[in-house]
């Protein structure tokens, strides 16, 4: 890997008591579109606002182009960033809110007035020059707030939840036009979300937080695939996770048992299990099939369905197994035989649809 | 009944209004056209309700501009609203001199703190306005507190004479308005959202130019607003510069009282009120046209 535009090294911050980022070390390279996903207060605004140098952190260092910033303030780092509200200045019209940064560097009017058009002609709101943001409706806000945030020509955007205050369909066109528009300059994106989706659509990377600390870095689909522990599991997404016991490990391809039942799971796991040790799998009700019989070879699951989702392209179901465990399914809704609450089940998936989680 | 109740509900304050500003303007205004007599009351004409409608529109014939007239005339009265504008402008600068940065620290003060300094900024008002003014008399005095403090640290050689000066008006008027400027800053402080700073900065802004292109532009209405309420009642103010101003600084307040009690000359007080409000109202509509102007953008 070249040398990382974004580097942080060790960070830490606290505020009073709750320590809101807990030695978190990442690295984001020119170019990329990266995520950071958790619930809230997981402490991933507060990570960002330490990139943007509104707050300082306690321990560890913050480079950007290999140079460390830690201690420098906002204005004097590459790192612009679309606010959450937009923080539009309304007593500017659109013109002079992308031009701020512009002015503050001392540009002339005539470059500015150039520079202000390409950014409008960017996030395609040609003609705007002039009016006032509270005239504006939400889309229209977030396109102004993001030129405005890519006018001074940063090196790193940092995004926060920009997409928060749009509605659904709005918010996958602005989505959409952030992908595009990153592509298109080549601006390192960083964004801020609670919003898996948002993450999984728009990110190459997402790095997930919880209490102030890095749950895992993946790109997203080794997120959804090969999460790393069962939290990560649970909040990427529906999972299946379920309690077994190792007999056998070699070279990644593990036997379990399950309920009394051996399972075969390949993994590419980073890691060796030892037989006898606790672990867990999961599985994703997507890669999971219902049969009405036993099906004779394969990991098979036992019990009874307590629940039918009709959902038009597919069908969720509840299975309440023998070891009291419920699992979720979701098949197309094409699924041959026909099934009943109540009735009994069998569940079998692929070998490699499962993924051996550490207790 | 329920467009009853709604009426009911309207009518309250238009009721109060007229009751307490729309009927005595009326009868100041009225009193300014009258003529000065010798009599009880001390001007003609009286309206006399028994005289019926002819009558009173016969009473209404004898009004005269004499008093507005001798008003725009005589140098006297011109040179005391000239004074009393300077004064009151001066002291409305120098309120927002010392109210903004005051406001401006009290909305970046921690959040537990803001509504002590809230009730600190306002607690003068608990003890009589009129006890502050006689305070200040004490300390300003050539043998008061002040110049004994400063004789005793050896700064003055003889006592600075501020005591019946406009420089004691000043100081007066600010002290006494200081809240109005105070508040109205402070809110129009308090609501900005924080983010818009930092989005200044992380735009390239240093602290300085954040707050004089951003913080400052945005706290105008609030600027505006505690200028007038500096402003209008330092204008009309009569026991600041009454107790605090010598016999040669003259107010539109101090005028007032003397043209109806010294003078008894009712019609041309009301005459010097009635211009005074007249002077008051055109700071008042600018104001609301940029109110106005603001919501169009």
């Amino acid at each position: 890997m070249p040398q990382p535009l974004l580097q942080i090294e060790r960070v830490s911050k606290a505020f009073g008591k709750t320590l809101a980022v807990d030695d978190v070390s990442l690295e984001i390279a020119g170019g990329e579109f990266f995520a950071l996903l958790g619930p809230s207060g997981c402490g991933k605004t507060s990570l960002m606002r330490l990139i943007a140098g509104f707050e300082s952190p306690d321990a560890g260092r913050i480079f950007i182009d290999g140079r460390d910033v830690s201690a420098d303030p906002p204005h004097k780092r590459a790192v612009n960033m679309m606010f959450q509200s937009y923080a539009l200045f309304p007593h500017m019209n659109v013109a002079a809110n992308i031009g701020y940064a512009l002015k503050r560097r001392g540009l002339s009017a005539g470059m500015i007035g150039q520079r202000v058009r390409d950014m409008l002609a960017l996030v395609r709101m040609e003609g705007f020059e002039e009016r006032r943001p509270d005239s504006l409706s939400g889309g229209q806000k977030a396109r102004v707030a993001l030129a405005r945030a890519l006018a001074g020509e940063p090196k790193l955007l940092l995004l926060d939840e920009p997409l928060s205050a749009l509605d659904r369909k709005l918010r996958e066109e602005i989505q959409f036009e952030l992908m595009q528009v990153q592509r298109d300059l080549g601006v390192s994106f960083l964004i801020v979300t609670h919003d898996q989706d948002e993450a999984m659509a728009m990110a190459s990377r997402i790095a997930v937080m919880r209490d102030g600390g890095l749950a895992q870095i993946a790109a997203p689909r080794r997120l959804y695939e090969k999460p790393a522990s069962r939290w990560v599991a649970r909040f990427i997404g529906d999972a299946n996770v379920l309690d077994a016991c190792v007999r056998e490990s070699v070279a990644g391809q593990i036997q379990l048992e399950i309920d009394g039942a051996l399972h075969l799971v390949v993994d590419g796991a980073d890691e060796a299990f030892h037989p006898g040790a606790s672990v867990a799998i999961c599985v994703r009700p997507e890669r999971m099939n219902l049969h009405a019989e036993r099906p004779l070879t394969g990991n098979v699951l036992a019990g009874e369905i307590v629940e039918i989702v009709y959902l038009g392209a597919s069908i969720s179901w509840r299975i309440r197994c023998d070891n009291g465990a419920v699992v979720r399914v979701i098949t197309s809704s094409g699924i041959d035989g026909s099934f009943e609450r109540g009735a009994r089940a069998f569940i079998s998936y692929a070998p490699d649809a499962a993924r051996v989680l550490c207790r | 009944m329920k467009s009853l109740a709604r009426r009911l509900v309207l009518a309250a304050p238009l009721l109060w209004l007229l009751a307490f500003f729309v009927a005595p303007f009326a009868i100041v205004l009225k009193l300014s056209l009258s003529r000065a007599a010798m009599a009880r009351p001390p001007y003609e004409p009286v309206f006399n309700l028994s005289d019926g409608f002819w009558g009173l529109v016969e009473s209404a014939r004898q009004f005269t501009f004499d008093s507005y007239s001798l008003l725009l005339s005589d140098w006297l009265y011109l040179d005391v609203y000239v004074s009393s504008l300077r004064i009151a402008g001066l002291a409305t600068l120098i309120a927002l001199l010392i109210g903004y940065p005051l406001a401006l620290a009290m909305s970046r003060a921690p959040a537990h703190w803001r509504p002590i300094l809230i009730v600190l900024a306002i607690a003068p008002f608990w003890t009589s306005f009129l006890v502050r003014v006689y305070a200040w008399i004490v300390i300003l005095k050539d043998e008061g507190l002040l110049n004994h403090a400063l004789l005793g640290m050896g700064l003055i050689a003889e006592p600075l004479r501020i005591f019946a000066t406009e420089g004691a008006v000043l100081i007066g008027l600010v002290y006494a308005y200081l809240p109005f400027t105070v508040l109205p800053i402070f809110n129009a402080l308090d609501k900005q959202d924080s983010a818009l700073v930092e989005a200044a900065m992380d735009l390239g802004a240093t602290k300085t130019s954040a707050f004089w292109s951003v913080t400052f532009p945005l706290s105008m209405p609030g600027l505006y607003a505690g200028a007038l309420l500096m402003f209008i009642p330092a204008m009309g103010e009569f026991v600041i510069p009454d107790l605090l101003g010598g016999s040669n600084d003259l107010m539109i307040g101090r005028l007032l009282w003397a043209e109806f009690f010294s003078n008894r000359d009712w019609p041309m007080a009301s005459a010097a009120a009635i211009v005074l409000l007249g002077l008051l109202l055109a700071p008042l509509l600018l104001f609301e046209r940029a109110q106005s102007r603001e919501a169009d953008t």
